[in-house]
C-alpha cells in the first residue's frame, strides 16, 4: 500500500466530497434482511442513496453485497423490509418493472447474441426506433472503447472485453439508478483508470445514481461521493470516502479501508473536547471527544492513528503541543522510492506502521534506533474492540 | 544441448525414442470395438439393403435375381406413395405433440428441479424401462372398446354409444407420441439445463418480461436442443410400424408395416428393400432441409 496513499488523497478531488442529501432520495432500503437457508447475507440494512450520487459499497467477500444490489435489481426478495426506489415502493416489483439496470458480476452476456445485439436488446425492449438504436449502441460502444466489435460473438471476446460489453449494455438504457457488480475486476490497470474516468464523465453527463460494488477500496475512494463498507451483511461505517477514512466508526472498518495503528486502551474521564486513554504502559494519549464511540459499560477500547499522520523522530525529540506522542524501537526501515516505511516496536508492546514522505530531509531512522513518534490530536480516533472469531476476515486481503 | 530439448519438448519426440507404435495405434485400437459395431451392425445391414434393392423377386417362387436396376422403386413408391404420406403426416403431428408436452417438463425439471433433477427425469423413464412391444399392447388394451376408459365414458354417456378408438388414425399419432415422448424430452432437458440462469436475470433486468425472455433468450438458447428432440423422434417415428400396427386400422397403413410385410408376409426382398431406400432418402432431405433451414446456423454458433 506504501505511498499509494498520499496519491489517493489527491485524485480524490476529481470525486468530490459534495454530500447530496439535500438531493431526493432514489434507493431507500429499510431494514431489509435476506436470509439464505438459514444464514442472514444481508442483516437488517438501512441504507438511502440519494439523486446523482456515486455511492460504493466495499466490504470482504461474502458480506451480501452483491446480495443488497440483487434485491434492489429485483433478482431476490427480502426476506423482510421494504426497499423503495424514487420514493415508490419495489420490494417485490418484477425487475423488468424497474427503471435499473445491472452490470452483473459475472457479465451475463447472451451467448447467442453478437456484441451489437447484446447493447441494444434494452432498447429494443423499450420499442425504441431502429435509427435510434443504432445510434445509441454505436455511441456507447465508442466509449467503452469497442467500436468494431458489433459483429462479434460474446464468446469471442475477451474477459475484459466482455466486461465492457456488459457495462455498454446496461449504462445505453441511461436508467435512474445503475447498479454495478466489480465491474472493471477483469480489467488491466490502464484500462480501468480510463473506464473509471469515463464512468464519472458519463455519470455527470448523464445524471446517473451509480450504486457500485468493487473490492478495491482506492478505486472506491476515488470514484464515490459516498461510501459504505459492509461486514457480515451489516453497514458498519458509512460516509464519505475522508470521513470514512479519517474517523473510521468500527476496528473492522479502521482494518478494512486502508492501514490503521490500533492501541489497546481504558478510556479515563472526559476533560472538556479530549478524552483521554491510558495505554497498557501507563502512555496516556488524547482523543477528540466526538471520535470517542458510545461504550456499552465497558471502558476498554483501542485507539487509532493512520500510518501516514505519524511523524517518526529521534528519541528524545521534543513533542510539539496538541500531540499525541509514543516512544518506540525501530525494527525494520524500508525505503519505497516515495518513502520510508517502518515497523516500530512501541513501549506498549503494539507494532506500529509509519509512512514517512521522502522530501529528502533529515536523516532516516535506522533499524534499532530509539524513536520517539507524534502526530496531531485531531487524526486520533477510538474505536470499539471487534469482538467474536471474526478478526480474520478484516485483513486486507486484497492488492 | 540436445538433451534440454528434448526434455522442454518430450511430446514431441517421444514417438521416435520408444514405443512410437504402441502409441500412434492407441486411438485406432481404443475406437475398434465401436467401429467394428458400427460396420458389423450398420454399415453391412445398409450395403445388404441397397444391394436387395437391386434385385428382382419373383412374387410366386420367392426367389430373387439380381438385375442391377431400381426398377422395384419406381413400381413400389407408385403402390405405396400414400403410406408415405401417411407416415409423414402421423410422424410430424407425433413429433410436434411431443415437443409441446416436453418443453415443459424439461424446463421444469432443468429450472425447478433443484436436488431433485435426477428424480424427475428417473420418474420420466420409468414406464419405457418396459418393453415398447408390450407398453404399445397394453394401451392397446385400455383403449380397446371393453377397456377402462371406454367403457366409462360410455356408462357415463359422454361419449356417443359405438365410439372408439382403437384403429383410428388418432389412437396411432397418441401411440407414437407415447412411445417416443423420451427421445424429446431428454435432448430438450440437456439443451435448457445448460442454459445459464443469470442470462435469464440479465434478460428481465433489460425489460423483458417473461413472455420476450422466454421467446428472446430461453427459446434461442434451446434450439440445438429442440433440432437434436426433432431428428430423435421424428426419424423413428417415420419408421415405426409397430404401432400402427397394433393401435391401427387398415385406413392408416404406416410405411414401417408394408416394409415390414414385404419382408416378413410377402418375402419381397426386393419390394421391401426398395422402400427402405426410399424412407432413408426422404428421411436424410428432410434433415437436410430441417437443418437449412432452421438447425445449423443455430448450431454453429454455439461452436
Ligand atoms: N442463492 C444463494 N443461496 C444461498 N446462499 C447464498 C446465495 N447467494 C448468496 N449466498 C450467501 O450469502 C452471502 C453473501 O453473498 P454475496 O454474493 O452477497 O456476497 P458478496 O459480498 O457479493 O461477495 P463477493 O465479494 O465475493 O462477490 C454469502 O455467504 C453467500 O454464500
Ligand atoms: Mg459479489
Amino acid at each position: 500500500m506504501g505511498g499509494s496513499l498520499d496519491t489517493t488523497d489527491e485524485s480524490r478531488s476529481t470525486a468530490g466530497a459534495t454530500t447530496r442529501s439535500d438531493h431526493p432520495v432514489v434507493v431507500c432500503l429499510e431494514d431489509v434482511t435476506k436470509i439464505f437457508e438459514d444464514a442472514p447475507a444481508v442483516d437488517d440494512l438501512n441504507l438511502e442513496i440519494y439523486d446523482g450520487e456515486f455511492f460504493s459499497l466495499l466490504g470482504p467477500s461474502g458480506c451480501g453485497k452483491t446480495t443488497t444490489l440483487r434485491m434492489i435489481g429485483g433478482f431476490e426478495e427480502p426476506t423482510s423490509g421494504r426497499i423503495l426506489l424514487g420514493g415508490r415502493e419495489v420490494t417485490y416489483l418484477a425487475p423488468y418493472h424497474r427503471d435499473v439496470n445491472t452490470v452483473f458480476q459475472s457479465y451475463a452476456l447472451f451467448p447467442h447474441l453478437n456484441v451489437f445485439d447484446n447493447v441494444a436488446f434494452g432498447l429494443r425492449r423499450k420499442k425504441l426506433t431502429k435509427v435510434e438504436v443504432a445510434r445509441r449502441v454505436g455511441s456507447i460502444l465508442e466509449i467503452v472503447d469497442l467500436p468494431h466489435y458489433e459483429k462479434r460473438k460474446a464468446s469471442q471476446l475477451s474477459g475484459g472485453q466482455q466486461q465492457r460489453v456488459a457495462l455498454a449494455r446496461a449504462l445505453v438504457n441511461e436508467p435512474t439508478l445503475l447498479l454495478l457488480d466489480e465491474p472493471m475486476s477483469a480489467l488491466d490497470a490502464k484500462l480501468r483508470r480510463q473506464m473509471q474516468i469515463e464512468l464519472k464523465r458519463i455519470q455527470s453527463q448523464v445524471g446517473i445514481t451509480f450504486l457500485y460494488v468493487t473490492h478495491d477500496q482506492e478505486e472506491a475512494m476515488t470514484m464515490s461521493d459516498r461510501l459504505a463498507v459492509m461486514r457480515s451483511g451489516k453497514i458498519e461505517g458509512i460516509g464519505s470516502p475522508r470521513d470514512v477514512y479519517d474517523s473510521p466508526s468500527t476496528e473492522f472498518v479502521a482494518t478494512f479501508l486502508g492501514a490503521s495503528n490500533l492501541l489497546a486502551g481504558t478510556l479515563e474521564a472526559a476533560s472538556g473536547a479530549l478524552s483521554s486513554v491510558t495505554l497498557t504502559d501507563g502512555t496516556s494519549l488524547s482523543v477528540p471527544h466526538e471520535r470517542v464511540p458510545a461504550l456499552a459499560g465497558s471502558t476498554t477500547l483501542k485507539v487509532g492513528v493512520r500510518p501516514e499522520k505519524i511523524s517518526i523522530g529521534v528519541a528524545g525529540t521534543s513533542v510539539p503541543a496538541g500531540h499525541n506522542a509514543l516512544r518506540g524501537r525501530v525494527r525494520v526501515s524500508t525505503f519505497t522510492g516515495v518513502g520510508n516505511q517502518y515497523l516500530v516496536d512501541s513501549v506498549s508492546g503494539t507494532e506500529l506502521t509509519v509512512y514517512a514522505q521522502n522530501i529528502g530531509q533529515e536523516l532516516a531512522p535506522r533499524s534499532g534506533d530509539e524513536v520517539v513518534l507524534t502526530w496531531p490530536i485531531e487524526h486520533t480516533f477510538a474505536v470499539v474492540p471487534m469482538t467474536g472469531s471474526n478478526d480474520e476476515e478484516s485483513t486486507n486481503d486484497e492488492e | 544441448m540436445d538433451e534440454s530439448v528434448l526434455t522442454d519438448h518430450p511430446r514431441r519426440v517421444t514417438p521416435r525414442r520408444r514405443g512410437g507404435w504402441g502409441k500412434r495405434l492407441a486411438p485406432y485400437l481404443l475406437s475398434l470395438p465401436a467401429g467394428l459395431w458400427l460396420v458389423l451392425l450398420f454399415i453391412v445391414p445398409l450395403a445388404v439393403m441397397l444391394v436387395q434393392s437391386l434385385e428382382t423377386c419373383s412374387p410366386a417362387t420367392g426367389l430373387c435375381t439380381m438385375t442391377w436396376s431400381w426398377g422395384e422403386l419406381p413400381h413400389q413408391v407408385n403402390l405405396y406413395h400414400q403410406q408415405f404420406i401417411t407416415s409423414l403426416l402421423f410422424a410430424a403431428a407425433a413429433t410436434v405433440i411431443d415437443l409441446v408436452i416436453a418443453f415443459p417438463i424439461a424446463y421444469w425439471i432443468a429450472f425447478y428441479g433443484g436436488h431433485r433433477k435426477n428424480f424427475f427425469l428417473i420418474m420420466l423413464l420409468v414406464p419405457f424401462f418396459v418393453s415398447f412391444v408390450i407398453r404399445t399392447i397394453v394401451w392397446e388394451f385400455i383403449l380397446s372398446n371393453n377397456g377402462i376408459v371406454l367403457t366409462f365414458l360410455t356408462r357415463n354417456h359422454l361419449v356417443p354409444s359405438g365410439f372408439h378408438v382403437l384403429g383410428t388414425s388418432y389412437a396411432v399419432v397418441a401411440g407414437l407420441a407415447y412411445n417416443y415422448l423420451p427421445f424429446t424430452a431428454l435432448p430438450l432437458y440437456v439443451a435448457i439445463e445448460r442454459i445459464d440462469r443469470r442470462v435469464l436475470d440479465a434478460a428481465h433486468d433489460l425489460y423483458a418480461n417473461r413472455t420476450s425472455a422466454f421467446r428472446r433468450v430461453i427459446l434461442p438458447l434451446a434450439m440445438p436442443g429442440i433440432f437434436a428432440a426433432f431428428l430423435l423422434t421424428f426419424i423413428p417415428a417415420f419408421g415405426d410400424y409397430l404401432n400402427q400396427e397394433i393401435l391401427g386400422g387398415v385406413s392408416n397403413t404406416m410405411i414401417g408395416t408394408v416394409i415390414q410385410n414385404s419382408f416378413l408376409v410377402n418375402f419381397d426382398y426386393a419390394g421391401g428393400a426398395s422402400l427402405s431406400v426410399v424412407l432413408l432418402a426422404v428421411s436424410l432431405l428432410g434433415i437436410w432441409l430441417y437443418a437449412r433451414l432452421l438447425g445449423t446456423s443455430t448450431i454453429n454458433e454455439y461452436l
